[in-house]
């Protein structure tokens, strides 16, 4: 359950944010996921709410934005959709596609007031 | 939620329409308790105490200067804006895993980060591996456990340095975990330094030590699949050692196909069949450590 971590890390980001922009409190926290990368979005959702409890994020309501995956495949020299990290490839069903994308994990924005 | 004070029993945004605007410009009286405290950052004086439960009104307002997103105006708060940030949520942790990853190397030591499931062989592997290996190079280990120092004191007994790291309730080992490890072990020029992540296929794959190579142990009393149903490690994995093998007389287990699912995952993973306990397939583990190790490193000083 490494996402409490994460959101952990999340919320630091949150609060050194607030030491640059005065804010008194957050509406929203938007994360970029992607897709073939290791967090779980329901995990991160499940835990958010217990992690915020009691800071500058409590109460915010937590968007997350799953980033598709993406890789290149050698053989067709384009950029293709990827499902699956090892996934083929979805043109020539070929195995030679190295992952380009998907593998996000971002603080994207907020909404403060 | 009241968008005003934030308590849950009354709300401007779900009024029915009739009775507020979007933009605000029209406030519908209502009265709520609440009972919390709250800031007041403006400069005139309150002679009223926040009183359990008592009542406060929002009255309708000809002058409106709630017109932004949020729809109301409170003295002292601004309204709701967004900032925008894009910044990797792992930044904290790659930061400090870079500060050991130089502090490491300038120590001149070659560094590996262990990862498996609990009980394939990772610390047996460990005391292996150096009571074959203690003549030829320096070699300290960072553990990391939930709880229990006994992966350290089997190391000790090698003659090895350990430094154990209890998570607590954590699953993994975190690069800020591993710097305060640093402290408590010398680092000798030439050395190799063990990092043995807490036995979790999963969640340790996220996080960078600051080591220069990562090492996945897969035992064969496992099943086969292992690659393909927890892709992340063996994707974020230099080598892989399959361990038990003298175990494989007695089990159906099939080794092509798991070879052939870790390489899915990750074709440019090494793979290494070897037994902790019977020695085999070491001697190609410690040829890998050596020349992984020049690579880093540069030559490293073999001991006498």
């Amino acid at each position: 359950m490494h996402e409490v971590s994460l959101i952990e890390n999340v919320i630091a980001m949150v609060q050194q944010e607030q030491a640059k922009h005065t804010f008194a409190r957050v509406n929203l926290i938007k994360l970029k996921v992607g897709a073939l990368g290791h967090a779980e979005p329901d995990a991160l959702r499940f835990c958010f709410d217990a992690v915020a409890t009691g800071t500058i994020a409590e109460g915010s309501r937590l968007e997350i934005e799953i980033i598709p995956g993406e890789g290149w495949c050698a053989d067709c020299r384009c950029a293709v959709p990827l499902d699956e990290r090892f996934g083929a490839c979805p043109v020539c069903a070929g195995g030679r596609v190295r992952m380009t994308g998907g593998d996000d994990l971002r603080l994207a924005e907020m909404e403060v007031e | 939620m009241c968008t005003v004070c934030g308590c849950g029993t009354a709300s401007l945004m779900n009024a029915p329409a009739n009775e507020v605007q979007a933009d605000g410009t029209a406030g519908r009286a209502h009265a709520h308790p609440h009972d919390h405290d709250h800031d007041h950052d403006h400069g005139h004086s309150h002679d009223h105490g926040h009183f359990v439960d008592h009542h406060h009104e929002h009255a309708l307002a000809a002058i409106d200067f709630g017109k932004g997103l949020a729809g109301v105006n409170v003295p002292g708060v601004s309204q709701e804006r967004t900032i925008s940030i894009e910044r990797d949520i792992l930044s904290k942790n790659n930061a400090f895993a870079d500060a050991n990853r130089r502090r490491i190397h300038q120590a001149g030591v070659f560094a590996m980060n262990l990862l498996s499931s609990p009980g394939s062989g990772k610390t047996s592997l460990l005391v292996r591996t150096i009571t074959d290996l203690k003549d030829r190079w320096p070699m300290a280990v960072i553990e990391g456990d939930q709880q229990t120092s006994n992966d350290a004191e089997r190391i000790r007994r090698t003659g090895a340095q350990a430094a154990q790291i209890n998570t607590g309730k954590g699953c993994h080992l975190d690069a800020h975990m591993v710097g305060h490890a640093l402290e408590q072990v010398a680092l000798e020029p030439g050395g190799l330094l063990f990092i043995e992540n807490v036995g979790n296929l999963v969640c340790p794959a996220a996080f960078d030590l600051g080591e220069a190579c990562k090492v996945v142990v897969l035992s064969v009393t496992e099943g086969e699949d292992k690659p393909l149903k927890y892709p992340d490690m063996f994707a974020a994995a230099d080598l892989m050692l399959l361990n038990k093998s003298d175990l494989l007389p007695y089990l159906d287990f099939d080794v092509d196909a798991c070879l052939a699912a870790a390489l899915r995952v990750n074709p440019r993973l090494q793979i290494l069949t070897v037994s902790a306990r019977t020695g085999e397939g070491l001697p190609a583990f410690y040829a890998w450590i050596e020349a992984r190790a020049a690579a880093v490193m540069g030559p490293i000083a073999r001991l006498a």
